[in-house]
């Protein structure tokens, strides 16, 4: 059986050692996305998609995208958690790839809380 | 549902709920024998004789926000709709094995869907605590990724970067078109 190898794996190791930063432990921003599956039903792996190549070309390195199981809350996913370091987790429900974009553009790039998305802004956690 | 790549993203999910660090998907396509085969296993926590019995009730869950369990009863009745086979094995402590088989060609048999992206989604998300190891057999050909294997090769950069995924995806739909599951 043809064993994955990937040459390529080479020169990004360079590479990433050169431009980042990396993630050791400097991460900025956390996105918990939900899947459990409800959340896979209504989308949630293409969220987590969106947010990778977003995050790939935007070249963000201290972003850190997770998964969690079930939020309870069926009728509202596709759902993330965004938690900025010092700062209480913003619950974003009912999302798009288009919304997950903005989500990252305008929350964790640029600090600002999207209120339409969201659904309550408090105590919430991710488990 | 829409497709079995979604089907196996979610029962991967209950492996990772259950604590497994190593998890295998394994997909054969067998056009001759008109057959295809799903399998997920994992070395995670397992359950009991009295469990396992009970797991296809959709009213059985182990959740504590909510009270359906639905993953494995939805992946269990898209086998039985295209004239398949379901079956759990689970060992206490040991680990768990769900398999699906279906009939390749039935008009109700799912696609496979997007495999690529439920690999790629894997191991963005868990792929820096958990090994994925992803084969692949359409008739005589197949291929095999290794999270552990990789790992290695990454000598200290983490899978989970955003640039080793982008290689990663690219490489797994190439190695898809090689054995001839994306065209
Ligand atoms: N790989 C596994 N290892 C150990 N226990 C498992 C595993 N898969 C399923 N279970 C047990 O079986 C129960 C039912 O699983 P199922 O996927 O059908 O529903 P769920 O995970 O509870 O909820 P949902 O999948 O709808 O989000 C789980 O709650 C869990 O207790
Ligand atoms: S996955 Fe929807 S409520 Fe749990
Ligand atoms: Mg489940």
């Amino acid at each position: 059986m043809k064993k994955l190898k990937i040459g390529d794996l080479e020169k990004i190791r360079e590479k990433v050692r050169r431009t980042a930063n990396l993630r050791q432990g400097k991460a900025r921003a956390k996105i918990t996305v939900h899947m459990g599956t409800c959340g896979i039903a209504a989308g949630a792996r293409e969220i987590l998609s969106a947010l990778l190549k977003e995050i790939e070309k935007k070249k963000l390195n201290d972003v850190i995208v997770t998964t969690s199981g079930c939020a309870g809350l069926c009728s509202r996913e596709p759902m993330a958690t965004v938690e900025i370091t010092g700062r209480p987790p913003v619950k974003y429900v009912d999302l798009t790839t288009e919304k997950i974009k903005k989500v990252l553009n305008v929350h964790i790039i640029k600090g600002n809380i999207i209120n339409d998305y969201a659904l309550a802004i408090g105590s919430e956690r991710t488990h | 549902m829409q497709d079995l790549s979604l089907h196996i993203l979610d029962i991967v999910e209950n492996s990772i709920d259950a604590g497994a660090k190593k998890i295998e998907i394994i997909i054969k396509e067998n056009i001759k024998q008109n057959m295809l085969v799903l399998k997920i296993k994992d070395n995670g926590k397992g359950m009991d004789k009295n469990t396992v019995a009970k797991v296809l009730d959709p009213f059985y869950t182990t959740k504590k926000t909510r009270r359906v369990g639905l993953g494995l009863s939805m992946l269990a009745q898209a086998a039985k709709e295209a004239e398949g086979d379901f079956n759990i094995k689970s060992k206490k402590g040991k680990g768990t094995t769900v398999t699906a088989k279906f009939v390749y060609d039935h008009i109700d048999r799912k696609p496979i869907g997007n495999m690529a992206e439920t690999i790629i989604v894997l191991i963005a998300s868990k792929g820096m605590n958990v090994d994925f190891i992803y084969k692949h057999h359409k008739n005589s050909k197949s291929f095999v990724l290794d999270t552990k294997i990789l790992k290695k090769e990454l000598n200290g950069v983490p899978i989970n970067n955003a640039e080793v995924l982008n290689i990663l995806r690219e490489n797994i739909i190439k190695e898809l078109k090689r054995i001839e599951v994306l065209t």
